[in-house]
């Protein structure tokens, strides 16, 4: 099943920039670049965001005293 | 100094799933509880709510709708988009009255007499279990024990979002028992900010640790993580497999670069979707590498040596977000003196050293000990005791 996609504008120089870059470059489209390059970017930022908003400081603690008694840490 | 953040790798979906309820929420389902329909969890199922519950299962967030389920078996991604290769399903059971579950209504999940947790019932439907085990397990042998597996279950399937009051309670390796929040903290306070997981079923071997150390030597950390849950008839137990990782890394492992915890998960012996379930999954556990070998998750001859690795090529490498590493078959070469892989080693089949299960087991059974060309002395005297206990 495909993802349901959205349409997002970027400078036509740009696209036009792109399109000449990933010529060879096993990218199918600009799309595609597009999206990979997204994908990493948000990768990084959202990890640290979400999973320091998942985490208390307490709940941190707990955790660690855990992993000492049990001779992880 | 700023200290590090908690790890760099993004649960599967963005957000760690926590089914668990407490305080009030916990209370009010609880009064309600016993008034419902109930429903035994089997061996595999107790590994899955345990899973979901702890978020090692996210973004799913209960047991497959069944618009969630034709879509794994259909697409291999959820409806929205995520890459999912497994079916993760609750049963009726043989003989059980389907009837008594009724869409939009709860069910209380049960094991040996305790209410674990609530299905929030939205979905229930009779799967064909024919094409699902063609699908998934690429067969509908009855000697898969896969198919063994479906043909044990009842032919109704409920689905729908869970709340869980406690896991399921272990008789065994209960200290080696961490949920993917205590992994992660786990890996932020070794410093780790890449670690490769290793699944293994079976005592690590020369092979193994070959693969395990070759992988550490580009990452920061190593988790063994064996798996705990339902196996097949023949398997070595949890327990006996444990003293030999033990005993492994006692003697052998740099202690500030490797962890072992266990991974709840039952095996379903389905080959290269599984591995892309097992890889997914470690995800969620912290881990941005995930070792991939030859015939992962197979059994018997079912599946292509190298048809778990093929696989990963079907999927984003974005939206898996979680490097496997693939290995060729490594053993021992005589000519090179060392560990080596088809991939390395430019010798014949006559140099390398190589034992079946069979011919070790055979050897186990007989007090003989396989050469430590093979496993390491230490693991094979665990072996060879736990045989001449016949276990």
């Amino acid at each position: 099943m495909p993802e349901p996609r959205v349409t997002i504008k970027i400078p036509r120089p740009l696209y036009e920039r792109i399109s000449k870059s990933i010529e060879g470059s096993g990218f199918s489209s600009v799309t595609d670049f597009i999206v990979y390059v997204l994908r990493d970017v948000m990768s990084g930022a959202g990890a640290t965001n979400e999973l320091d908003r998942d985490f208390t400081k307490e709940e941190i603690e707990a955790i660690k005293q855990r992993l000492k008694n049990l001779g992880y840490l | 100094m700023t200290e590090k953040k908690l790890t760099q790798i993004k649960p599967h979906g963005g957000t760690l799933v926590n089914l668990m309820v407490e305080g009030d929420a916990k209370q009010a389902l609880l009064a309600t509880a016993d008034t419902l329909p109930k429903l035994e969890l089997n061996e595999r199922e107790l590994a899955d709510i345990e899973m979901l519950a702890t978020g090692a299962m996210s973004p799913l967030d209960g047991f497959m709708t069944e618009e969630i389920y034709k879509s794994v078996l259909d697409t291999m991604h959820l409806p929205h988009g995520l890459p999912w290769t497994l079916p993760i399903t609750l049963a009726v059971k043989q003989g059980q009255d389907a009837s008594i579950y009724s869409e939009g209504t709860d069910v209380a999940l049960v094991h040996d007499g305790t209410i674990l947790g609530v299905l929030h019932l939205t979905s229930k439907w009779q799967p064909d279990k024919t094409a699902e085990a063609k699908t998934i397990l690429l067969t509908n042998d009855e000697a898969h024990p896969g198919v063994q597996y479906l043909n044990s279950i009842g032919d109704t399937y409920l689905g729908g979002k869970l709340s869980v009051f406690e896991k399921p309670k272990h008789e065994i390796l209960n200290d080696y028992r961490l949920d993917p929040k205590e992994t992660h903290v786990l890996f932020k306070a070794k410093g780790w900010s890449t670690v490769v997981a290793f699944q293994t079923r079976n005592p690590i071997h020369r092979a193994h640790e070959y693969l395990q150390k070759t992988a550490l030597e580009i990452v920061d950390g190593l988790l063994i993580h064996p798996l705990v849950g339902a196996t097949k008839k023949g398997d070595i137990p949890a327990d006996v497999r444990m003293d030999c990782y033990n005993v492994l890394l006692e003697n052998y492992y740099p202690k500030d670069r490797v962890a072992i915890t266990v991974f709840p998960a039952a095996m379903r012996y389905a080959g290269p979707r599984e591995a892309i379930f097992h890889a997914i999954v470690r995800k969620n556990y912290g881990c941005t590498h995930f070792i991939v070998g030859r015939d992962h998750a197979g059994v018997g001859d079912y599946y292509g040596t190298y048809d778990a690795q093929y696989i990963f090529d079907e999927f984003d490498p974005a939206a898996l977000d979680i490097t496997p590493l693939m290995f060729e078959h490594a053993f021992f070469c005589k000519r090179c003196g060392n560990m080596a892989s088809q991939k390395t080693c430019p010798h014949g089949n006559e140099d390398h050293v190589f034992l079946s299960g069979t011919k070790v087991r055979a050897m186990l059974e007989e007090g003989e000990l396989p050469p430590p060309t093979f496993t390491r002395p230490e693991v094979a005297e665990v072996l060879k005791k736990a045989y001449q206990k016949g276990e």
